[in-house]
């Protein structure tokens, strides 16, 4: 998976845990929470559904490491290497 | 009604029959073991159906895992339920209302369709003689209204409300919310009332509580209004059940947990009328304190940590009033969810006073069930109340007190609608008794524990790995939406470890 299609698979979690939001003007560096309307509850949806789609475990002493797009793709680059984007 | 649970309903079993928990006076005796059809193995154990357990299961199913759930009482939902009774009458124990977030809850761990059904009451009225005034309790509305009511400050209520909003449980200052009210309020006992009374009715909170508490669970509450699910409780738990069901969990109800077993300090599983069960991790959504003290045992705990558990204080428990209004009679549309009461000034322990003058009323119009062509109104009072002062009681005292509990609010409820006294058909209590003969929990407990359960609640797995709690606790899990998110928490947990287990 490469990096854009590591941003892509976070966005579309957003989507889908929360239609309502608008994201398509995120910001890669800010942090999300400073951009979307994410409580706690969604993030650990986002852990949830990485785990769900990808196999992908985050365990809670690195939720840290998902606070923005390009954090996301720097933690995520490794876990998510060789795995197929799921829409 | 029967005076069923005055001793506490575990006498018959003594006899050495096996009754079905919860059926009317435990009376209906079992023909078959009800977890005989359970495998010998599961990746998860959930003990206890309600909301917390329910969830915490769908969860774990629906992340591929195989889950048993195993309910006690021959229904699931736990708090989370409903009677029914003669003259078409379905009565919702705690249906009153819950913070919008549940909408979001329901979409995301159940389904789109019960998301749907959760729609906003659309009134809520106070009345005491402090103040009285109609709301939707959104917040814009909830604002004018105390603006109005009390003369204040809009400013200063927003200033109120952002404060509450900073509050986080890992940044706790130690404050109580008598302290907080009294340094926004100082000397408004009407005030406090206004922002204390709904929050003790849905947590049975007092004032003495850490202020974080109220932050927490008034800032849910004070955004878009108060909801309820269309369709009633009994709808809501059914369409839980088949999802449950879809997903490949084994359920079973009048299933009594006896033991958790550990084995070499780890979770084996469970010891279940007799038979035991195994698993790699069980999630108890029995209340935290017979979780730790009953069901796993010191024997397998740190002293220390038993202690801790000895020293979580309970959050009260209820009184109910069930008021059923004869079929065809109608009643007016007075207002969704009534606080009222008729005690002058507002104190924490009159709210939970043995003869309070204070109560919620739940008015449920035919609208609650919309699909039921003879849908009727129904009428569920509310008021908190203490363990000690109902236990304390011999049964004679305690008809007495049960039958002017029913006087007392019935004629409460003639100050809004005159003539019901002969419009109602049946009329019923429950007390912390009753609570606690149906939902087993100590001492009645209806709201989970107060702040100190949710670190013991937090710290079971460093305990017993493998073991974990998710329920009402420490006041800002509580509620329907509370317990169902602490219920995803949990379940998140659990799924870490089972990957690190079998890694």
């Amino acid at each position: 998976m490469t990096d854009e299609q590591i941003k892509q698979a976070i966005v579309g979690i957003i989507n889908d845990i929360n239609p309502d939001e608008d994201t398509s003007n995120i910001n890669s560096a800010e942090r999300l929470r400073d951009q979307l309307d994410l409580d706690s509850m969604d993030f650990l949806d986002i852990v949830m559904e990485l785990r769900k789609r990808y196999g992908v475990h985050v365990p809670d002493t690195d939720y840290e490491h998902l606070a923005s797009l390009d954090s996301c793709v720097a933690y995520l680059r490794d876990k998510m290497a060789g795995k197929e984007l799921v829409s | 009604m029967t005076t069923q649970e005055q001793t506490s309903g575990f006498n018959l079993k003594a006899e050495g029959k096996r009754v079905l928990q919860g059926s009317s006076g435990g009376r209906v005796e079992k023909k078959h073991n009800p977890v005989e059809k359970a495998k010998g193995e599961y990746d998860v154990i959930v003990i206890g159906a309600g909301l917390g357990g329910l969830t915490g299961a769908n969860v774990m199913a629906t992340q591929g895992y195989r889950v048993c759930l195993l309910e006690q009482h021959y229904n699931y939902g736990g708090m989370a339920t409903w009677f029914r009774r003669p003259g078409g009458h379905v009565f919702d124990i705690s249906l009153h209302g819950f913070p919008v977030g549940m909408k979001k809850s329901m979409r995301r761990y159940w389904s789109q369709e019960i998301a749907d059904s959760i729609v906003p009451l659309e009134s809520i009225k106070f009345d005491n003689p402090q103040f009285s005034f109609e709301t939707e309790f959104t917040r814009e509305d909830y604002t004018n209204k105390v603006v109005e009511a009390f003369k204040l400050d809009r400013a200063h209520v927003e200033r109120f409300y952002d404060h509450l909003r900073k509050m986080e449980y890992y940044n706790d200052d130690g404050r109580t919310i008598r302290e907080m009210f009294n340094e926004f309020f100082p000397g408004r006992n009407d005030v406090h009332r206004a922002f204390m009374e709904p929050i003790t009715y849905a947590n049975g909170s007092t004032l003495d509580e850490p202020a974080i508490t109220y932050g927490i669970v008034f800032s849910n509450f004070m955004s878009k209004g108060v909801f309820t699910f269309s369709g009633g409780t009994d709808t809501l738990i059914m369409k839980m059940r088949k999802i449950l069901q879809q997903n490949g969990v084994d359920m079973f109800s009048g299933a009594q947990v006896e033991r958790v077993l550990v084995d070499r300090d780890r979770v084996a599983g469970v010891r279940v009328n007799g038979r035991d069960i195994k698993a790699k991790t069980v999630l108890s959504n029995a209340n935290i304190k017979s979780t730790v003290l009953k069901l796993v045992g010191e024997e397998n705990l740190n002293p220390d940590f038993v202690q801790q558990t000895r020293e979580v204080r309970l959050s009260g428990s209820s009184c109910q009033v069930y008021i059923g209004i004869k079929q065809g009679e109608e009643i007016p549309f007075i207002t969704d969810l009534l606080f009222c009461s008729t005690a002058d000034h507002f104190t924490s322990e009159e709210l939970c006073d043995l003869r309070t003058k204070s109560r919620t009323f739940s008015f449920y119009y035919p609208k609650t069930r919309p699909h039921l062509k003879n849908a009727g109104f129904t009428i569920v009072s509310s008021n908190n109340a203490r363990w000690a002062d109902w236990q304390a009681l011999s049964d004679e005292e305690y008809e007495v007190e049960k039958n002017a509990l029913i006087d007392r609010t019935v004629s409460h409820l003639e100050q809004y609608i005159p003539d019901v006294r002969e419009k109602i058909d049946h009329l019923e209590a429950s007390t912390p008794r009753t609570f606690n003969f149906y939902t087993q929990q100590m001492q009645g407990a209806s709201f989970g524990t107060k702040f100190e359960g949710l670190d013991v609640s937090m710290k079971l797995s460093e305990q017993v790995p493998g073991l974990y709690h998710a329920g009402s606790v420490g006041i800002i899990m509580s509620g329907w939406l509370g317990t169902v998110n602490y219920g995803v928490i949990t379940a998140n947990k659990m799924a870490e470890y089972l990957h690190e287990v079998s890694a």
